[in-house]
């Protein structure tokens, strides 16, 4: 399973055609303690760079977007009581959805782990 | 933007920052989550330095004449909370008097408000006769009463915090201390080889004192603090979040210039028995009748409210949201914000940003915590 990543901090990992996505530990770093997770609907169909989901942490409400398209196909329900699982494991258990990933050629345009490690540290 | 003395050990504990009042202040260090938790369960450090202190020395009935609460019947030793209202009753700030001697006094006050305060009071309590220029008139008898004065003594002036339950134990095995200072109380002791004034008073809802000291003492007192295994920084994001759980305003965002202590709901803290500045104003106001009233509210789930979200009844926009935060403590949304005077008493609420969110929400009394260590 491949990770890329988005200029946003979303992160998402392919496997063929699906996909999971979530929020990058830069990304959770940046907001704090995270209070609350709106997730989207499984089901919905999603084209890359729209909202997602909406999550909430002590200072702010941040928008999520897609960084593939796709069909969500599962939400991480277990965020709803407990979002903080988005501090704890950002890239493991505090992922947000599944996805059936529409385009093939996904990861054009997203970086892969090395360079999002390069571009966080160029945002200093 | 100004720092505080400080401001090298907020760096050293990884702080994050943010402006504040004209300063560049520690929002949070480890997270607000774990500050706040550490305020509510053991004891948390805040530095408050950027928080502007004056001394008036003179008649308490001068001062009596600036500010809305009763000085003259204050005992040296206590505080009181009040305000320094414009002439139309608006509030220009929110302050505590400590009476530190028989005409001396000390006042705190916000820091990005400091400045004017400063003004106004020093306009208010100079008489004519008591203008630089009087005093280079020689004093012909001794008898004669000092020349009142205001002095800024901000920048010489640390204030820390220590707050939370465990806050008494640690300024007594820390600091070696002793103390069984009531609320709204304060007494002077020797910290550090320094005298400093320890004040049970503080912003959190809490057991907890603030603590006043020479700025040369501030990193000193900071880390011996900190030595204390009970005690955790914490910055101003978990300050906003222990206020509002008490339903405190915040100056500038729930009270303001064009908002009246009786619509804030904070009309126990004007002594309408003296004379002030603004009282007139106030009571020709109230006789018309407010155009606005604070509520506190809950909100459903997770989702916090914020300020400047509306506040809806029956579809209908009623008012505003002036602070919001979900809650640690109670696990939901908290705010304070006005509505509209004139409605009938409601309870159902909802809180909107005109787009996406819509919360559930109950008026409810404040505060939203109801037991805390606060008079322990």
């Amino acid at each position: 399973m491949d990770i890329f990543y988005t200029k946003d901090h979303e992160w998402v990992k392919v496997e063929g055609r699906s996909g999971v996505m979530g929020i990058s530990a830069y990304a959770v770093k940046q907001l704090g303690d995270i209070t609350y997770v709106e997730l989207p609907e499984a089901g919905k169909e999603i084209t890359k760079g729209v909202v997602v989901c909406t999550v909430e942490s002590v200072k702010a409400a941040s928008d999520i977007y897609a960084p593939v398209a796709a069909k969500i196909t599962e939400v991480n329900s277990a965020l709803e009581s407990a979002p903080e699982k988005m501090n704890a494991s950002p890239e493991e258990e505090g992922w947000i959805a599944k996805l059936e990933i529409s385009d093939p050629d996904a990861s054009k345009g997203l970086m892969t782990a090395a360079q999002y490690d390069e571009f966080v540290k160029s945002l200093g | 933007m100004k720092l505080t003395p400080l401001y090298g050990e907020h760096k050293k504990l990884l702080a994050r920052f943010a402006p504040f009042g004209g300063w560049y202040m520690p929002i949070s260090y480890e997270g607000i989550l774990a500050e706040h938790k550490a305020a509510r369960e053991s004891a948390a450090v805040f530095d408050i330095c950027h928080m502007g202190e004056f001394v008036f020395r003179g008649d308490a009935a001068e001062l009596d004449s600036a500010v809305t609460r009763n000085v003259s019947s204050l005992p040296a030793g206590k505080s009181r909370y009040g305000f320094l209202l414009n002439d139309k009753g608006g509030i220009i700030d929110d302050l505590i008097i400590f009476r530190t001697g028989e005409e001396e006094f000390m006042i705190v006050v916000n820091a990005a408000t400091a400045e004017n305060d400063y003004e106004v009071l020093k306009k208010r309590l100079m008489s004519i006769e008591s203008q630089p220029l009087s005093l280079s008139l020689p004093i012909s008898h001794e008898s004669q009463p000092l020349s009142p004065s205001l002095t800024d003594i901000s920048a010489e002036t640390a204030k820390i915090d220590l707050q939370g339950p465990l806050s008494r134990d640690v300024l007594k095995e820390t600091l070696g201390i002793d103390t069984a200072l009531k609320y709204f109380n304060f007494a002077h002791f020797e910290i550090l080889g320094e005298k400093a004034m320890i004040s049970r008073t503080g912003y959190t809802g809490e057991l907890g004192y603030e603590i006043f000291i020479n700025s040369s003492k501030a990193v000193e007192l900071w880390s011996k603090l900190l030595s204390d295994g009970r005690v955790k920084a914490a910055g101003l994001g978990a300050r906003d979040i222990l206020r509002l759980e008490m339903g405190y305003s915040l100056y500038g965002h729930d009270i303001d210039e064009n908002t009246t202590p009786a619509e804030a709901g904070l009309d126990m803290f004007v002594d309408y028995d003296k004379d002030f500045a603004g009282k007139k104003a106030l009571l020709s106001r109230k006789a018309a009748g407010a155009a606005k009233k604070k509520v506190a509210f809950k909100s459903e789930g997770r989702r916090s409210p914020r300020a400047h979200y509306r506040i809806l009844s029956g579809g209908k926009d009623i008012g505003e949201v002036t602070s919001g935060v979900f809650s640690p403590s109670l696990s939901c949304g908290i705010g304070l914000g006005f509505v509209e005077a004139s409605l009938p008493v409601i309870s159902d609420i909802m809180i909107s940003d005109g787009g996406r969110v819509e919360l559930k929400a109950k008026i409810t009394d404040a505060p939203f915590l109801k037991e805390t260590s606060l008079r322990n």
